[in-house]
């Protein structure tokens, strides 16, 4: 019987019985669904095939290039718009004669920690205007500081009272401490006061963290608790009486940074500075980078549609968009003198 | 009806028919001293005959036939299949990891880390427990089989396999499996013979006699059994097949035992109605049962490549978490004391305690093992143990490997090894039931030196075509001239002939075509109606030969075909037509074929045989009867066998048929008419791979007959050493003076489509050793028959000499003998070494006996290395140890990706040891099956599995692995870079949940698209270019250049993943608003970036997108942002970093989009720029074609394109077309000569 049945299968061609087995799984499995099915099974669905061929790769390189150039000289122009201004003042904000012994003059609490800078504003700078402390060499992004906090003390305050993670700023003589952590604990406290000549220049140092922050994050009934209350005092102290939801330095500080080098918002000046305005600052300098030789900046910076300034986004577009021209062209010189042909 | 055939059969005696079954050696001469082990170790066993209940306490307590081939049971599994998983390296490295995950060390939950390692080896446990439970399925099968077993009082119940025990008495039927080794008591013929059928023991199809012991023959009959008792002595069990020590106590009598009375399991009864035996060995302890192995688990080369791969990554691992913790340990001493915000002095037992460094140092390594883990991602292995199984479900489901007949499909039944196929050098075939279908057809005769049935063959006719084709080519360069018309009128010739024979060759055309479309005709041509029967000549058939002119011969050579046999005539239903059975299928097909031409053998007693003849003055049949005085009977060293017969008219002659040298030997002077024809003709049909046979007869004078009789009839009645040698000298007196009538050719049928497979096989650069239990002449034949062999190539043997033979069988003096095979090896080395710079193919051609002394340790590498020299390799008279062996010597010498291929047992072995085991399915046997990787219903099947399926998963596989490295790699890099910037600290920039999702949603789902759907290049082109399957065979796609490659590719990406983004987004605003970015938003642009990189990097590699491809790739980037918006939804608590933040902070930013566009274009360029120089300068050639195909210069160009195919293809020595190219060679050779 084998020999029958293999008669008739012999005797057709090849491509009559690929088109048998076709025809029949399809008669078998009908509808579109059982036909891409099929399809898929048998490995024949329709593919597109692109192939890197000469005229794609040229084309494809210029007109990347051409993308990325406009994109590149938008984002230049608008970085070099911003108008920023960076002041140091943790070395000069020292006494004389603590010059050289900062630790010391920062860890006394009974030397007055005042100081004040002058700034010349060297273009026009428009409304608003931000001003950032900067530090450098300060690691938020180490492990166990960025560890050290409770997400849920922050929202619900004392009713929630597993903060292990706050180790080791978690209670204090027996009671808990809100907000506990490493991170509130090291609150950033330099103030900062400008005066335009003798008008005190006003900051607007609301709206400066995160709505989400402010409405989700920070309990708008939880309220500073045994905080700061050790023995060991770390930065700023907080308003027992004010949420925490209300209190933007701290939730400007707890969005920890990703880098040792980082700014952070402190206040808006919403008046426009003029060219060559001269600006007076007044420092309360009470934040100990000294141990650890970190850097204090004061920054006061506008912004672009892009944010602030930073250069290096555009000229990287330039950069990027030049070399995919020059690339489009050195293929195309290739492409001429060695044009493309089936070797035979 | 079968009862009926069955009767007549005892009445024939078939014992006394088959004469040369006396011949089968006798053990009875040196069963003596073997006798005498008996009792000693080894052999102390005791069978009670017919007393089973004995045997069910101890001491002679003995397992029951239950036989298990699982691995595990209830009990074993789990403990089992863990240690199992756990020995891989890998798994053993994640369950560290997640074991230290568990005391807060890691820097991830231990939830993330459990699971996906549950879930690998779940899995994997999972397909053990499947595999191994359609193991037990089988077992359960086989071990509930049905047999008849003597209960008492001569009643026979039937019971299952595995409830028998040893010493029951069963009967078991015609064509049943015997469920244990048995003694054999008695069978259906009266003189105690059986006929086994041992192919799935060692793969030979002709029947074994078996024997019992003249003491027991009264046992043929249930009531017998009643009071029967005996004992049986005899050896342990042991794995021999061909050797038993033993004896039974009978009657008061002591009988030696022989293997001919053991009936082994797995064997099968033949052409006997019954036989009565009891069990010696069950179960466990049978010899088959003995003799199997354990199925091995295999692993492919990229396989394992990639655990050296896993090593490399480890290396780096390793690598950067120390350095990341001296890091970490040098920064705590000298500053972490001074950052008084992180109160470090606080906490002696964290790992960052400045006042340990040390302890520290080994912490914060073990934690960077754990955080860098991307790098060796566990997901690794689900990915490839996912694809694997959709790539075998898709290799499963190709219809075009779908056999309609059986209605069968391949089936991957392991997925492991697939892309394993893509590499295969070596193919180790077996003969019978894998390229041939174990049938054998009358195809062609030579009659009177007059050839019948056809006699252009494909490859005359296929030269002839490409001549023509090449010829006009070559006058239209050269300003025609006439010097090639001779060619010309050759093909014209051969096509007018061929257009005659079309209903032979009804497949000439396909074949032409053969160059454009995929052909699947078997070369056999048009199926005949009648088994056995694919011959059709007008000049014979339809009784037509009566009009031709020498009738007389002609009729002769039909008696011959009639009369010279051992077969009877079986009825056969309603049909006309007669069926025989007969010793040799051979034989089977020339009473079938002489039943065509008009000369039907119709019945047989003892003495006499009745044929129909046509005669021809009248055009009737007649019924005429034929006294069969004698019979000489056929053997391996006469070659010949005869037939005295006497017709009604009392006239006596001799018709003998023979080899065809022995047969030349033999004539008489006169009887050479036709010899030089027939000559022509023979090696004609044997260059077609057609087994041949000379047919002669003579006249003898009555008192001729009567002397030569009585010396005949004296020496048949000796007894003793001499009588062989008397027999044999009366023979030679008789069989000589002959008159030679003609040639017959038979075909041992092959599979369907066989030779175009193993051209098209040969031609991606696989070599094929045919590897066979069967004779050399056999195994010749097929080897032409698959063009694996050609007359011009040269033959080198490998033999032993009859004495070295019976030396080996003595185990004796092995020196000399290896000594000999030696230097037949150094010779025929040094010959093709000369050879092979004039282009000499060579074959090899072993026979099982050298071939042991030639595997021998000392000097199996001279014979490898002469063997992987020659263009075939033949192996033949090899048992399934010895193929296994091979199959183990080759992978381990040559160091290349072996398949073996076979159907039966007697293949298992084989099959297990090599890379790849393939098994037909569709024949009875199902061991091979079961012991495959892949099973087949038919042998061509091979050609698309390797070609295509192999390729792609290959192709499929590499690209996926080192795509997956690339981008895990490119990952983990960036948290390491982010280890810098923050004091070595331990701190994973991302949040963890992105991290879990970056390999179970984000970037799994395009990779498995690619390990599933992509294809190089189409199926049809895969197998119009064959060239294609070597990229799989040196391996250019997962070299360690290729694995360097991508991982400075994805140190690069990472570079600039991190760099770009750190530095645009640090310090200033993010926003207009002023707003800066903080940890979440820079880890989240990052991870943005990432999965945009890692996702069109895909994109870059993919060349062939379906839909299916473009939803995973876009979609999983999609997903990113979908996951993203939900993830800020959730509540802070649960969300934290990532609340509101697409909505809220990054999304409203437009530096966020154009920052990932930029790293996109920045991350990709190198690799992009490097594909295209590559492409253009240094393509490959799956991009050339590929480029072709794009252009659909394929259609415009279409000489072009044939061209290609042609050149693409390996100069090979084996395969059709090289019968093909020597065929022209040999045409424009004498073309030229006649030029001259």
């Amino acid at each position: 019987m084998e020999g029958d049945g293999e008669s008739v299968s012999s005797s057709a061609s090849t491509a009559l019985v690929a088109a048998d087995v076709d025809a029949r799984s399809i008669l078998v499995l009908r509808g579109g669904r059982s036909k891409a099915m099929y399809q898929f099974t048998q490995q024949s669905l329709p593919a597109c095939k692109p192939v890197l061929t000469p005229t794609s790769v040229i084309s494809t390189l210029f007109l990347m290039g051409i993308f990325c150039i406009p994109i590149g000289l938008l984002s230049l122009h608008a970085s070099l718009s911003v108008v920023e201004i960076v002041e140091r003042y943790d070395s000069e904000c020292v006494p004389h004669q603590f010059r050289l012994n900062k630790v010391a003059y920062i860890k006394d609490s009974l030397i007055p920690k005042n100081c004040s800078r002058y700034l010349k504003v060297p273009k026009y700078m428009k409304a608003p205007i931000y001003i950032y402390y900067q530090l450098d060499n300060y690691y938020q992004n180490h492990r166990r500081y960025v560890k050290s906090r409770s997400d849920k003390q922050l929202r619900y305050g004392l009713q929630y009272n597993d903060t292990s993670s706050c180790i080791p700023e978690e209670s204090n003589d027996g009671l808990p401490i809100v907000p506990c952590g490493l991170i509130s604990w090291s609150l950033f406290n330099d103030t900062y006061s400008f005066f335009r000549g003798t008008d005190e220049l006003r900051i607007n140092r609301k709206n400066i963290a995160w709505k989400s922050d402010r409405d989700h994050k920070f309990g708008k009934h939880v309220f500073p608790f045994n905080f700061q209350n050790g023995t060991l005092i770390g930065g700023a102290m907080l308003d027992p009486n004010v949420p925490l939801s209300d209190q933007e330095d701290l939730i400007v500080w707890m969005r920890t940074a990703a880098l040792p080098s980082f700014r952070k918002l402190y206040g808006k000046i919403e008046e426009d500075l003029e060219a060559n305005d001269v600006i007076s600052i007044y420092f309360l300098n009470n934040y100990n980078t000294y141990s650890f030789g970190g850097r204090k900046k004061l920054v006061l910076s506008t912004a672009s549609w892009l944010g602030g300034r930073n250069n290096f986004l555009g000229m990287a577009y330039i950069a990027i968009g030049s070399c995919l021209i020059v690339l489009a062209l050195v293929f195309i010189l290739l492409h001429v003198k060695n044009p493309r042909i089936i070797i035979t | 009806m079968v009862k009926a055939s069955g009767k007549r059969k005892q009445r024939i005696k078939w014992s006394k028919l088959y004469t040369f079954s006396c011949l089968n050696p006798r053990t009875t001469d040196n069963d003596a001293p073997n006798q005498q082990l008996l009792g000693q170790p080894g052999f102390s066993r005791v069978v009670f005959c017919n007393q089973p209940e004995l045997h069910k306490i101890k001491p002679q307590k003995y397992p029951s036939n239950y036989v298990s081939t699982t691995k595990y049971n209830f009990m074993t599994f789990l403990p089992r299949a863990l240690f199992e998983q756990f020995r891989r390296v890998a798994n053993l490295y994640f369950l560290l990891g997640a074991a230290l995950s568990i005391p807060k060390l890691a820097p991830f939950s231990p939830a993330s880390m459990i699971t996906p390692l549950v879930f690998v080896v779940g899995i994997s446990m999972l397909k053990e427990a499947i595999e191994d439970w359609s193991r037990f399925l089988q077992d359960m099968d086989v071990n509930s089989r049905k047999v008849k077993v003597h209960s008492r009082n001569g009643s026979f119940v039937e019971k299952t396999w595995k409830e028998l025990s040893v010493g029951d008495v069963v009967k078991v039927n015609k064509n049943e499996n015997f469920p244990s080794d048995l003694l054999l008591l008695s069978s259906s013929y009266e003189d105690g013979v059986c006929y086994v059928e041992t192919m799935n023991l060692d793969g030979e199809t002709n029947l074994k006699l078996k024997r019992s012991l003249e003491a027991t023959l009264s046992l043929d009959d249930d009531v017998e059994y009643t009071k029967f008792q005996a004992t049986i002595h005899c050896e342990d069990p042991n794995p021999n097949l061909y050797s038993f020590v033993g004896n039974l106590e009978f009657n008061n009598g002591t009988y030696p035992l022989s293997p001919t009375q053991i009936l082994l399991r797995d064997s099968k009864l033949r052409n006997t109605e019954y036989v009565y035996g009891v069990v010696i060995f069950s179960g466990p302890d049978a010899k088959a049962v003995r003799n199997s192995t354990r199925s091995p688990s295999k692993r492919s080369r990229v396989e394992r490549r990639l655990d050296y791969l896993i090593y490399v990554l480890f290396l780096l691992l390793v690598m950067i978490s120390v350095v990341n913790s001296i890091g970490s340990a040098l920064v705590l001493k000298s500053e972490a004391a001074m950052w008084w915000y992180l109160r470090l002095q606080e906490n002696a037992d964290s790992p960052l305690n400045p006042s340990k460094p040390v302890t520290s140092f080994f912490l914060q390594f073990v934690r960077s093992l754990i955080l860098y883990g991307y790098l060796i991602p566990i997901s690794l292995y689900v990915s490839i143990e996912v694809v694997k199984v959709l790539q075998a479900m898709l290799i499963n489901k190709d219809m075009r490997m779908y056999d309609e007949l059986s209605g069968k499909a391949v089936e991957a039944r392991t997925s492991n090894i697939n892309e394993e196929l893509g590499q295969v050098e070596m193919i180790l075939s077996d003969k019978t039931g894998t390229l041939t279908c174990n049938q054998m057809e009358f195809r062609k005769c030579s009659i009177e030196g007059i050839s019948y049935g056809g006699e252009i063959n494909e490859v005359d006719l296929a030269a002839s075509r490409r001549m023509n084709v090449d010829v006009e080519r070559y006058r239209i360069s050269i300003d025609g001239s006439d010097s090639t018309g001779e060619s010309i009128e050759m093909f014209e010739y051969s096509v007018a002939e061929a257009d005659a024979k079309q209903a032979v060759l009804g497949c000439d055309h396909a074949i032409e075509n053969s160059d454009i479309e995929h052909r699947r005709i078997p070369a056999s041509g048009k199926e005949p109606n009648i088994k056995g029967f694919n011959f059709r000549d007008d000049r014979l058939m339809d009784k037509m030969w009566i009009h031709g002119s020498n009738v007389h011969d002609m009729i002769m050579f039909f008696r011959v075909m009639a009369l010279c046999h051992t077969g009877i005539p079986v009825e056969d239903g309603n049909s006309k037509r007669l069926k025989y059975e007969a010793e040799s299928p051979e034989e089977v097909t020339f009473l079938i074929a002489a039943q065509e031409f008009g000369f039907k053998f119709c019945q047989r007693t003892q003495s006499v045989m009745f044929l129909q003849e046509l005669e021809p003055s009248s055009g009737i049949e007649v019924k005429r009867e034929y006294k069969l005085l004698n019979l000489l009977e056929f053997n391996s060293a006469r070659k010949r066998m005869s037939v005295i017969v006497s017709n009604e008219a009392g006239e006596i002659f001799l018709f003998c048929k023979g080899a065809d040298n022995i047969i030349f030997d033999r004539l008489a002077d006169n009887g050479r008419i036709y010899q030089q024809a027939t000559t022509a003709h023979l090696s004609n049909y044997a260059e077609d791979g057609l087994r041949t046979m000379l047919f002669a007869y003579k006249k003898i004078e009555v008192v001729e007959y009567e002397s030569w009789n009585t010396l005949f009839t004296k020496a048949k009645a000796t007894v003793g050493t001499e009588r062989e040698e008397l027999l044999e000298h009366a023979s030679e007196m008789i069989e000589k003076y002959l008159f030679l009538l003609g040639a017959v050719a038979v075909e041992d049928k092959l599979q369907k489509g066989v030779p175009e497979c193993i051209d098209k096989l040969a031609q991606a650069g696989l070599k094929i050793w045919l590897l066979t239990g069967d004779k050399r002449e056999t195994a010749m034949n097929i080897g032409f028959a698959c063009s694996l062999l050609r007359h011009d190539m040269k033959q080198f043997h490998l033999v032993l000499s009859k004495e070295a033979e019976s030396i080996v069988c003595l185990c004796l003096a092995f020196q000399a003998v290896e000594e000999d095979i030696l230097s037949q090896i150094r010779n025929s080395y040094q010959e093709i070494v000369k050879g092979n710079k004039k282009d000499v193919p060579s074959a090899l051609i072993v026979d099982g006996k050298a071939m042991e002394v030639a595997l021998r340790s000392e000097i199996s590498n001279q014979f490898l290395q002469l063997a992987v020299m020659c263009d075939s390799v033949i192996c033949c008279r090899v048992s399934p140890k010895q193929k296994a062996l091979i199959a183990r010597l080759v992978k381990e010498y040559t160091g290349k990706t072996t398949l073996a291929i076979g159907d039966g047992a007697n293949d298992v072995g084989m099959i297990q040891e090599a890379d790849i085991g393939v098994g037909i399915s569709g024949m009875e046997g199902m061991q091979a099956v079961m012991a495959s990787d892949f099973s087949l219903p038919q042998f061509y099947f091979l050609e698309r599995l390797l070609i295509v399926h192999g390729h792609w998963c290959y192709k499929r596989i590499s690209k996926m692995i080192l795509y997956f490295m690339y981008k895990n790699v490119a990952f983990g890099l960036t948290l390491f870079y982010n280890e810098i910037y923050s004091n070595f600290s331990g701190d994973d920039l991302y949040d963890d949940w992105y991290m879990v999702l970056f390999n179970v949603l984000l970037t799994s789902l395009p990779v498995i698209a690619l390990g599933v759907l992509e294809q190089d290049v189409s199926a049809d082109v895969c197998l119009q270019f064959p060239a294609l399957y070597q990229q799989g065979q040196r391996n250019i796609c997962f070299s360690w250049k290729r694995i360097f490659g991508w991982i400075l590719n994805a140190t690069l990406s990472s570079v600039a993943i991190f760099t770009v983004t750190i530095y645009i987004f640090s310090p200033a605003a993010l926003r207009q608003d002023g707003k800066v970015a903080d940890l979440a938003h820079i880890g989240t642009i990052m991870y943005t970036c990432v999965i945009w990189t890692v996702n069109c990097q895909i994109a870059l590699i993919v060349t062939h997108f379906t839909w299916i491809t473009h939803v995973l790739i876009w979609g999983s980037i999609l997903c990113w942002y979908i996951f993203l918006v939900l993830y800020g939804m959730l509540p802070p608590e649960h969300s934290q970093g990532g609340f509101h933040i697409l909505i809220e902070a990054i999304g409203t930013a437009p530096m966020y989009w154009i920052v990932t566009f930029l790293v996109v274009v920045v991350t990709l360029l190198p690799y992009f720029i490097f594909s295209i120089i590559q492409r253009s300068f240094y393509p490959m050639d799956d991009q050339v074609i590929q480029e072709i195909k794009y252009g659909r210069t394929d259609v415009s160009n279409k000489p072009m394109w044939l061209r290609e195919q042609q050149n693409s293809r390996k100069r090979t020595q084996i395969g059709f077309s090289a019968r093909v190219d020597a065929k022209i060679r040999h045409l424009k050779e004498r073309l030229r000569r006649t030029k001259k």
